[in-house]
């Protein structure tokens, strides 16, 4: 094999041998400050932290600045950006084709809350193995500043103008969509977007994390709801997050009734930090009840907001073999030529169904 | 009285959800048993029940299977269209009828035949709702009486159809049975026969839609994403149930595919292209609407250069159109799909045997070409029945086309994913998953240079589209070669292509006998083959036949022959009806300044 290199002398490298750099992407062409960026290297970081193999990975994106992003993480993964509002598709197509594939969407807020939204939806149904980061500002930043759906009542654009409709909520979307990973996080925080990412990365279905990341050049303002200033505000965390994954045989040691721990299936552990309150992330009703209540008190909530580490996903309904689709020799995707010959027979005798059609 | 033997079309009128569909294949299936070519074409509305229907079947032992113009027999079983449905029968003809049915009297040269139904079910069952649904088989016993199929031939239709459901069996049996009592008594002169021929030996009958799902299961394919549309729901359909019996393992339970109902042809076509982009062999069927919303995706195919097999059963549009009869309508549509410089592969399978092969031929030329392909059936070849030799089992291997696996890469040098290596406009590629870092490209639908790197550079834009274009001009050579049959001294050439194919064979034999002697070719596939300039040049009058409004096929091929133009004529066919032989013959003869002879067809 080519690669991986052997890294620099003196570099760290992670359980599967490879360098921090060996996770990067090409340089990124987006403004500089913008959120995304934070957000790509907190990808890189935690990437490289869980010891992602890139051959395994593939990067999916949409249309719009953050759908641009993925060129700039894991240079050694295969990437596809497709068209807008039509990544779900496209990884729903991968993951039928490739089960084994870790699918690392990434989109924006008019590329999953308007154009995208009946795909958002539809991948959270089928539950399809896939992170779907979200890179939230609440503008469209490529077509220079106009509002998306998740622009909250009354922010403004830089003109002024208010927005007077209501806002798209991904995360209660998906949770009411069944989505048995959601979270929400900010650019600026990478202590907590970190270990959220590799969480998800862990996660059997499809996680969404969306992820307030301001638009340094149109919604960085003053009325705007998703600035820097805005979100420094009324960030609320819900807990502090630590991740320990399966291959660190880490014992935690935490003072009872500090801490809840969630055990996701490949025997990693999430440790959620009790703060104000004690949030308990597997009540359902309770994620709905904090998401309007945040709503109501103007707060951006934070953290793991739902998550259930069992739930029927889209390998478990398409009951596929171990093997990759893709990889499959045409011995076995080929039946018999006594099976033509038994259909064929079916087809003289007048013994097959009958066509469709009306009558 | 002439007699008129297998040579004659039996018109079913009813009403949808009737449960007709059983009595009429047993019908067809019945002459063809006998051994007499036969065809039946279904027309339907878009309704589930309620509305009328039709059902045609062509009884002729020359072996002529397009649907014809005219009617011999017409059975009566639908209130609310008998009296158009009489007026619509010739002189001579036979009209077989439920005697409950009211419609004006007919000129005395057509034969009514009353049968009292209602008082015939009466000793079969009470239940109503049963009755209603087995009197069909009374005029299959009436027909079969009257036309001299064989009872025999009948009840084994039948029990092929209904002998795992031995209630059901018996209920109609015993009302065919009623039907067959009830014309010996009532007997009538007629002249149309079916009589024993031997000309169906070991032929199959079946639908292409049916026929295309089979040979997508043959042909491997692995990933199935659709949006239910008529009428290609029932190819999808068909391969599911293929696919859960043959592909799935009966003791793990285990499948080597993977089918997605979507939520729209959007998401079914960018499942697709995912699903080849990570190395599957990835499907889909749709109709006219579905085409128009997968435009975007398609330019995206072809500019990032993704396999993907899309098949269009083509109904009449434009918009929702009459969404259950057949057209050829979106030849041009598909060729130049999407925004920007397209074009893409197409096929255009003849007949039932050509939807299960191009199934295949289909795959193998999307991912030798890495571009999206289309296979344009249509409503005709697709649900209707026809006659056909068993499908021969596949033994070529697949074509996966230039994939560089881990072990090809560490013998090249650099990877270029959109690079021109082997000049001939295809490059290679890579899969995900592969191991060798000096495979990972960055796929994209913006501009990019050999490398798969972003670029807005000019030069490398105008590079790509030119190699692009040269690869879809290769792929002339590639694609299934057009099948011609040349008459000697012909100076007229006939082009056709899909389900037109067997009106035109049929109108070429007639034409014939006018006097008019035709050589004839098939096209199989765009982009055209070279052959196809040369037959246009060729004779002195070609006449391009299809069934849409504009002559797609025509302006297609005058793009590319313009020196051909004035030669180049349109005969058009493209009222929803499946084509016949009698227009074809109309249209070419009007062509020619000749008068068209009636009854020509008989």
């Amino acid at each position: 094999m080519s690669a991986p290199t052997t890294p620099p002398a003196g570099q760290p490298v992670n359980r599967v041998g490879l360098s921090r750099a060996d996770y990067d992407g090409s340089k990124t062409t987006l403004c500089p400050g913008c959120g995304h960026n934070a957000i790509t290297g907190g990808i890189i970081q935690a990437a490289w932290e869980a010891g992602l193999e890139p051959h395994k990975v593939a990067k999916l994106s949409g249309i719009g600045c953050s759908s641009k992003t993925p060129a700039y993480f894991l240079g050694h993964s295969h990437g596809f950006n497709s068209v807008h509002g039509r990544m779900p598709s496209i990884a729903t197509g991968v993951s039928m084709a490739n089960r084994e594939l870790l699918l690392l969407g990434v989109s924006g807020d008019g590329d999953t809350a308007s154009i995208g939204i009946g795909q958002f939806m539809h991948m959270i149904r089928r539950n399809v193995p896939a992170i779907y980061i979200v890179e939230n500002n609440g503008v469209y930043g490529l077509t220079k500043g106009q509002f998306s759906a998740t622009a909250d009542l009354g922010s403004t654009r830089k003109s002024g103008e208010a927005n007077r409709l209501m806002p798209v909520d991904l995360c209660a979307l998906a949770i009411e969509l069944g989505c048995g990973f959601v979270a929400r996080s900010f650019s600026g925080d990478q202590k907590q977007l970190r270990p959220l990412l590799k969480a998800a990365f862990a996660h059997k279905g499809t996680a969404i994390i969306d992820v307030i990341s301001p638009c340094v050049t149109f919604a960085d303002h003053e009325g705007s709801t998703k600035s820097y200033a805005a979100v420094k505000e009324h960030d609320a965390p819900l807990h502090d997050i630590d991740y320990v994954p399966y291959f660190e045989d880490l014992s935690v040691d935490y003072e009872p009734g500090t801490t809840r721990e969630v055990d996701m299936p490949d025997g990693s552990r999430i440790f959620l930090k009790k703060l104000d309150t004690d949030y308990d992330p597997t009540d359902l009703k309770k994620a709905w009840a904090v998401i309007h209540e945040a709503r109501e008190e103007q707060k951006l909530i934070t953290g793991l907001l739902y998550v259930n580490p069992k739930t029927h996903t889209f390998h478990d309904e398409l009951r596929m073999v171990d093997a990759p689709l893709a990889t499959l020799p045409l011995e076995q995707v080929r039946p018999p030529q006594r099976v033509l010959e038994e259909v064929m027979r079916s087809f003289a005798e007048g013994s097959a169904p009958i066509g469709a059609g009306g009558g | 009285m002439k007699s008129v033997v297998n040579d004659f079309s039996i018109h079913v009128a009813t009403v949808n959800g009737s449960g007709s569909q059983t009595a009429n294949n047993v019908l067809l299936r019945s002459i063809m048993q006998m051994g007499v070519p036969v065809s039946g074409k279904n027309l339907f509305p878009s309704n589930i029940a309620g509305l009328p229907t039709w059902f045609t079947i062509r009884v002729n032992e020359d072996g002529y299977i397009a649907r014809h113009a005219r009617n011999d027999v017409l059975v009566v079983m639908n209130p609310e269209t008998a009296a158009t449905d009489v007026a619509s029968m010739g002189p001579g003809s036979l009209i077989i009828a439920n005697d409950a049915i009211k419609f004006p009297d007919v000129p005395a040269d057509r034969t009514v035949y009353r049968v009292p139904m209602a008082k015939l079910m009466e000793p079969i069952t009470n239940d109503v709702k049963l009755r209603r649904l087995v009197v069909n088989m009374i005029y299959v016993g009436i027909a079969g009486q009257l036309l001299g199929i064989e009872q025999a031939e009948v009840e084994k239709a039948l029990h092929a159809q209904l002998g795992k459901k031995p209630k059901a069996l018996a209920l109609n049996a015993a009302a065919v049975k009623a039907g067959y009592d009830f014309a010996a008594e009532n007997p009538l002169a007629i002249p149309f026969r079916v009589e024993r021929r031997d000309l169906t030996g070991g032929k199959i009958l079946i639908d292409g839609n049916t026929a295309a799902a089979l040979g997508s299961m043959f042909a491997g394919v692995t990933v199935v994403a659709w949006y239910p549309i008529t009428p290609s729901s029932s190819l999808i359909e068909a391969l599911i149930g293929y696919l859960e019996r043959y592909r799935r393992d009966e003791k793990t339970g285990k499948a080597t595919f993977a089918v997605v109902q979507a939520e729209d042809e959007i998401a079914a076509i960018g499942n697709v292209l995912g699903a080849n982009w990570a190395g599957a062999r990835a499907m889909t069927a749709t109709s006219g609407p579905g085409i128009s919303l997968m435009a975007e995706f398609f330019g995206y195919g072809y500019y990032a250069e993704i396999p993907a097999v899309v098949w269009d059963i083509q109904r009449v549009g434009p918009s929702t159109g009459l969404p259950t009869r057949t057209m050829q309508g979106d030849l041009s549509f598909a060729w130049g799909l999407s925004h920007g410089d397209t074009s893409f592969p197409v096929l255009l399978p003849g007949s039932v045997t050509e939807c299960f092969e191009f199934a295949g031929t289909a795959f193998d030329l999307a991912e030798r070409l890495q571009s999206p392909l289309l296979v344009l059936s249509d409503l005709d070849i697709g649900m209707n029945n026809w006659m056909s030799e068993p499908f021969e089992y596949p033994t070529k291997p697949w074509d996966r086309g230039k994939v560089l696996d881990e072990a090809a890469l560490e013998k090249i040098g650099q990877f270029q994913r959109y690079g021109d290596v082997d000049g001939d406009g295809i490059p290679w590629r890579t899969l995900p998953g592969n191991r060798n870092w000096k495979g990972t490209y960055f796929t994209r639908g913006s501009g990019h240079d050999e490398l798969a790197r972003y670029t807005e550079n000019t030069e490398a834009y105008v590079r790509g589209m030119d190699r692009l274009k040269k690869k879809m001009e290769n792929a002339r050579a590639l694609m299934p070669q057009p099948e011609l049959l040349e008459t000697p001294g012909a100076d007229v050439g006939l082009i056709a292509y899909g389900s037109s194919h067997w009106a035109v064979l049929e109108a070429r034999d007639l034409l014939a006998k006018q006097g008019v002697k035709a050589s004839y070719l098939r096209v199989r596939a765009l982009p055209l083959a070279h052959s196809v300039h040369e037959f246009a040049r060729k004779y002195a009058r070609v006449y391009v036949v299809e069934q849409n409004r504009d002559g797609q096929l025509r302006e297609k091929l005058l793009t590319e022959v313009p020196d051909a133009a004035a030669r180049v004529q349109s005969v058009l066919h493209y009222d929803g009806l499946p084509i016949d032989a009698q227009s074809v013959v109309d249209g070419v003869l009007a062509h020619e300044g000749r008068t068209v002879t009636e009854g020509a067809t008989r």
